[in-house]
């Protein structure tokens, strides 16, 4: 493979890259120009869609094919560029937003001109304040500058973009629950279809793209659809960033070909598993996606590959690392409450199913478990998400992934941590013995049992050392 | 001597200033409907009382001439908007994957009991209130901490927490909001 070279980090270390002049010294806003005054919308659409730019927001869906679901007789278009990022142990959108916010800019500008629209919602997730004043700041300038406003670069193409805050749900990354909340809604998903292009926000034909999806159109403008081709593995092109966090020496941010391994990325990049220890397991793209055991990180981490480990996919690609003193179960808690906490609650088995994992996990984690409610939980994963077709949307399989991939590729570990973590508190009552063993109980005599305690306190509680005399 | 009738009911104070409101109105045009001003008004409100009180919800209902209901509907969606004052500043301790596995929780807890306080309380003194977060895409950060005036700690471990605690209850670093 030809030496790699950065493209969406490119300006990340030179000084004052945030700024439009220093932006435009750089050859900023010329893949913009080109394609606003030497290209026709459709042209533009067909080299993005020549090029199999894949969604980096999780489900990688061809960027170019999406923007051809736009009924052709549309009057209007609305952009929505989804800032939520709230994928556990996801960041590289931050760094886009704060280290080369024009680049984004100019991204959102091709793309609403390929797909003439003239209005973009940039939503972002509130907790990247220092990102909103960031942005704030480079629209301010573009606008200026004329590359935003009223007929720029005198094409008599107009393009507002507008900011709007999030607060802090997760769910309103999915790109329906998005649409409902910019809307002032709770920020329900939809069922699809009708999917966004078709009756977005608002009603009207609306484009939903993650951020680092559109910062890679600027540069697809400018080299071509071979040279993005010619970068990653086949069906997965393109440069990525990848995060990677949790056990290693160095939490980062890189930017690479597609298809770089798990294994890769913690000892080139991430300067080894922390305190010298060894990788029992990693994430492989956001806690949705699963997990891959420490013989899986030579998987390359594409869209493709990670379906044969078991894995829900290449996801955001943010890998956490998981040292081997780490147990399985205490990532299996986080996961759980995570997607509990999540949930938005609008689908019984997913807000029923995340709860009831929850309380299955903490209670094994406990010392309550028993070894047939690793089977209990798989069966109930097996049947969670849109994948088997019980929910609306996807956070319910994300909920499901890291429960599967638990127990298949950790299985002997969890039985043995709920056999040897048995705390006697934990154990059944006699009552509830009685009950599974189908022994009559006489639930009156219980419940007044329990209600008024008739026999007076023990003689030696009264006059136990200590206590003040009545 | 009967006492004399109030000539008219006690008005009610309006929560909504009026500077406020022109800027809540300033966004209509940037969407196709009014209630799309709902998030960017109950965040206007949040940033100038540091709550969003019951009434608060009525004023925005009225100016973007939707129900009460529908503003309260969405505001009690989001965990973000508390309805009595939280603390000047607002600090987040992440407990998801990436800090939770370098002591995120343990974090939290060491935080907490600092102060004397549960997670989503207030100081006494009204200086600073604590929350745990789920990923706050600080991750390289991890075990991070986020303050709502924009500062980001990290990797933080317990005397990073104190010290922490300690510059945020001098205060926030970000203007004030002038409204
Ligand atoms: C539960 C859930 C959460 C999501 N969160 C995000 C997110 O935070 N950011 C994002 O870009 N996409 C997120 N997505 C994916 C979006 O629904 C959508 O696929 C994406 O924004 C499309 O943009 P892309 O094609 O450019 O990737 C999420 C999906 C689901 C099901
Ligand atoms: S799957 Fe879960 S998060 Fe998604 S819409 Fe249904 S309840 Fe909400
Ligand atoms: S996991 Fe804590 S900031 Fe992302």
């Amino acid at each position: 493979m030809a030496t790699f070279e950065p493209v969406l980090t490119r300006n990340w270390n030179v000084p004052d890259a945030r700024t439009l002049k220093v932006y435009e010294s750089r050859g900023g806003y010329q893949s913009a120009r080109k394609a606003l005054t030497t290209m026709d919308p459709d042209a533009v659409v067909n080299v993005v869609k020549d090029s199999e730019l894949r969604g980096r927001g999780g489900a990688g869906f061809p960027c170019g094919l999406k923007w051809t679901f736009l009924p052709k007789d549309r009057k209007e278009t609305l952009m929505c560029v989804n800032g939520d990022e709230s994928e556990p142990a996801t960041f590289n959108n931050r760094y886009l937003l704060e280290r080369d916010p024009h680049m984004f800019l100019e991204g959102i500008l091709i793309s609403c001109f390929a797909t003439r629209a003239s209005t973009a919602y940039v939503y972002l997730r509130f907790e990247y304040i220092n990102a909103y004043k960031i942005m704030e700041q480079a629209i301010e300038e573009a606008r200026a500058a004329g590359h935003l406003g009223k007929n720029i670069y005198g094409t008599g193409f107009n393009l507002d973009v507008w900011l709007h805050r999030g607060a802090g749900a997760y769910i309103c990354g999915e790109e329906t629950g998005l649409i409902e909340s910019l809307e002032g809604k709770r920020g329900w998903p939809r069922i699809k279809p009708p999917f966004p292009a078709i009756e977005g926000a608002f009603r009207k034909p609306t484009v939903v793209n993650n951020i680092e999806t559109l910062c890679c159109v600027p540069h697809i403008i400018e080299r071509g659809a071979n040279w993005f081709k010619s970068i990653g593995t086949p069906k997965s092109y393109g440069p990525k960033l990848y995060t990677v966090s949790g056990h290693v020496e160095k939490q980062v941010c890189v930017e690479l070909p597609l298809g770089v391994t798990t294994r890769q990325l913690i000892d080139d990049h991430a300067g080894g598993v922390w305190k010298g220890r060894k990788a029992k397991a990693a994430v492989p793209g956001g806690i949705s996606m699963g997990l891959l055991s420490a013989d899986e990180l030579d998987v390359p981490l594409d869209f493709e590959s990670l379906r044969k480990p078991g894995c829900l996919g290449l996801g955001t690609a943010a890998v956490t690392v998981i040292d081997d003193h780490t147990p399985i179960i205490d990532y299996l808690v986080n996961t759980a409450r995570f997607f509990a906490h999540e949930s938005c609650g609008q689908c019984t088995p997913c807000r029923e199913g995340t709860g009831w994992m929850n309380k299955t996990i903490h209670r094994i984690k406990n010392g309550g478990g028993r070894i047939e409610d690793l089977d209990v939980m798989l069966h109930l994963a097996n049947n969670l998400g849109i994948i088997p077709g019980t929910t609306i949307c996807g956070l319910a399989d994300g909920a499901a992934w890291p429960i599967k991939n638990a127990v298949a590729k950790f299985r002997g570990e969890l039985e043995e941590y709920i056999r040897t973590h048995q705390t006697p508190g934990a154990g059944p009552t006699p009552l509830q013995l009685d009950i599974a063993a189908g022994r009559k109980v006489d639930l009156v005599t219980i419940g007044n049992a329990i209600a008024a305690p008739t026999a007076p306190p023990p003689a030696a509680a009264l006059h136990s050392p200590g206590r003040p005399s009545a | 001597m009967p006492a004399e009738a109030p000539s008219r009911p006690p008005q009610k104070i309006a929560i909504l200033t009026e500077p406020l409101k022109e800027k809540i109105c300033a966004l209509f045009p940037r969407y196709p409907s009014k209630r799309a001003v709902t998030l960017p008004a109950l965040h206007m409100v949040h940033e100038h009382l540091r709550c969003v009180p019951i009434q608060a919800m009525a004023e925005i209902a009225e100016l973007l001439e939707i129900s009460p209901a529908e503003v309260h509907d969405t505001m009690s969606f989001y965990g973000f908007f508390p309805q009595a004052p939280i603390g000047d500043v607002r600090v987040w301790v992440c407990r998801s994957i990436s800090c939770m596995l370098r002591g995120g929780d343990e974090l939290l807890e060491h935080a907490c009991k600092r102060l004397s306080i549960h997670p989503g309380e207030t100081t006494p003194d009204g200086k600073i209130t604590v929350e745990f977060a789920e990923c706050l895409g600080i991750c390289d950060h991890a075990p991070a901490a986020l303050a709502d005036d924009g500062r980001v700690y990290g990797p933080l471990d317990e005397a990073g927490v104190d010290a922490m605690l300690d510059e945020l209850k001098k205060g926030r670093k970000d203007e004030a909001p002038h409204i």
